[in-house]
């Protein structure tokens, strides 16, 4: 397993973009403006990833249950390749992500980070803090009320 | 024996003409959407998702909608329609230490780093019906916060193991056997346990965990922590040559700890059961891993007690309900030759029977 912290910079991107909230996404991306150019290498499919675990949490491996996940592959005109991997069945985005993916690797990587990546990073953070700050509030606090011995 | 017959096509179709009448209701009435079902029916869209063996919570919404809420038959659509995927391969295994928790609770220890955090549950709720839900849109309250932690929440075991007094879980990369592609075989493996039960039949399981708690194999045990929340799913890429997540699932996790007084192969210790499912099901957790314990009893030594839950092939073989439902259902079919075969059968014996007594008489 690779934790946030040693992720190099595409492991990153392509994790924030993979997680991100579809509509979102569809709209940064739309305001973005790039519209590039490009051809298949693998066009969107639809499949499975068997997910897998630990036994007790930390021991031996094995198989979870499957989840959906759509991919794609394509290359824009100046050659470069991009992936996209994303959870669900959801061509639109899987092919948003590898396009993405693809210019993050050019001159213009910046402003796509600025535009794009850095409000899904932000939006990701805040989904998960509003969960465990719910979270937070539903923990126990314990008092002794009366003690026997006394 | 089986013959083809042919004929009740317009009837068939007729009956699911019906059927889809039947399944939209009223018509006064609005339809439900698919976010609906997702939003509010969440727990049955996460049974579908855990027995379906399939995480997408959509498509569970979708299945459930076009089965009218039959959550067996959801299931069985999820099962047919995961054949069609392909399998683009396996994650790493998920670390559920670093589960962002929606509920964490210990059973065996009061103050567990990290607390007992409660979540979304209906325990503690008086299960008296709350007819404000029977009135259209009420305003809902939104829920408390407060600071949230920043650290990953530590198992529980962990504490234990410290101490040494509790069996270690032997941590290996061993490739885990896969039952969507190999027949399971008896005997089987832990892995293949935990796999099958993980999308067996809650009501089943749930009747099996509750014989050893009533002394059918009885184990004794305690919730050592059960925990549900969200863990990253990690993927290996191959064209890329590196791991990206490629999302998130959320899971119900039940770690139990049961009293052992040691064997001729193991020192008196805590032993552990271990049960894993999609989704909130906190029910089919617990169900799971007393289930997992009482199958180890082979491997700690135990006496066989001859109770069913000891009995791999018997839990494993009738855990899923799909496998069940088709093979108990199909005898409602036609099986007009058959029943004409053992008709003849039981006259003739009848007949001959006759004879003999008018024969004696």
């Amino acid at each position: 397993m690779t934790t946030a912290s040693d992720q190099t910079p595409r492991q990153a991107w392509l994790s924030v973009l993979a997680t991100a909230d579809a509509a979102q996404l569809q709209g940064l991306w739309h305001e973005s403006g790039f519209t590039p150019e490009f051809d298949w290498l693998r066009a969107p499919e639809v499949g499975a990833v068997m997910t897998r675990a630990r036994m007790g949490g930390t021991g031996a491996p094995f198989n979870l249950g499957e989840m959906t996940v759509t991919r794609c592959a394509l290359t824009l005109p100046d050659g470069t390749v991009g992936h996209g991997y994303v959870q669900g069945r959801d061509k639109v985005k899987a092919e948003t992500v590898a396009l993405i993916d693809a210019l993050m690797q050019g001159s213009r990587a910046h402003i796509l980070d600025e535009v794009i990546l850095a409000p899904l990073r932000k939006a990701r953070h805040a989904r998960k803090r509003v969960r465990a700050e719910k979270a937070a509030a539903t923990k126990v606090d314990f008092f002794t009320l009366v003690r026997g011995e006394d | 024996m089986y013959v083809a017959v042919k004929g009740g096509e317009r009837a068939i179709d007729n009956a699911h003409a019906w059927l889809a009448e039947e399944r939209r209701g009223d018509l006064a009435v609005a339809e439900l959407s698919l976010a609906q079902i997702r939003e509010q029916l969440r727990l049955s869209v996460n049974r579908v998702m855990a027995e379906g063996s399939l995480f997408d919570p959509d498509l569970a919404a979708l299945a459930i909608k076009q089965a009218r809420g039959d959550l067996i038959e959801a299931i069985f659509l999820i099962r047919a329609y995961r054949t069609t995927l392909p399998r683009f391969g396996y994650s790493y295994p998920v670390d559920t230490g670093r589960m962002t928790c929606d509920r964490r609770i210990s059973a065996t220890f009061k103050d567990a780093p990290g607390g007992q955090v409660l979540g979304p549950t209906f325990d503690y709720t008086h299960r008296l019906l709350d007819f404000k839900l029977a009135a259209d849109g009420g305003e809902v309250a939104k829920a408390t916060t407060a600071t949230a932690r920043e650290d990953d929440t530590p198992h529980i075991a962990s504490m234990l193991q410290a101490e040494n007094i509790l069996q270690e879980e032997p941590h290996s990369d061993q490739e885990p056997k896969d039952i969507t592609r190999r027949p399971m075989s008896f005997p089987s493996d832990r892995a293949t346990r935990l796999q099958a039960l993980a999308r067996g039949d809650e009501g089943f399981l749930l009747g099996l965990a509750y014989s050893t708690q009533r002394g059918y194999a009885r184990n004794h045990a305690f919730v050592g922590e059960l925990r549900i929340g969200r863990v990253p799913v990690e993927m290996e890429i191959p064209e890329l040559g590196f791991s990206i997540e490629i999302g998130e699932v959320e899971l119900s996790e039940c770690e139990t700890v049961n009293q052992f007084k040691g064997s001729k192969t193991e020192p008196p210790q805590f032993t552990r059961g271990y049960g894993l499912v999609f989704g909130q099901a906190e029910r089919k957790a617990i169900a799971v891993a007393l289930v997992d314990r009482a199958l180890r009893w082979q491997e700690l030594g135990e006496d066989n007690l001859g109770a069913v839950s000891q009995d791999e092939e018997f839990v494993l073989s009738h855990c899923d309900n799909i496998q069940a439902t088709g093979f108990l259902e199909h005898i409602k079919l036609p099986h007009y030759v058959d029943f004409q075969a053992e008709l003849e059968l039981v006259r003739k014996l009848r007949a001959n029977s006759m004879t003999d007594e008018e024969n004696e008489a």
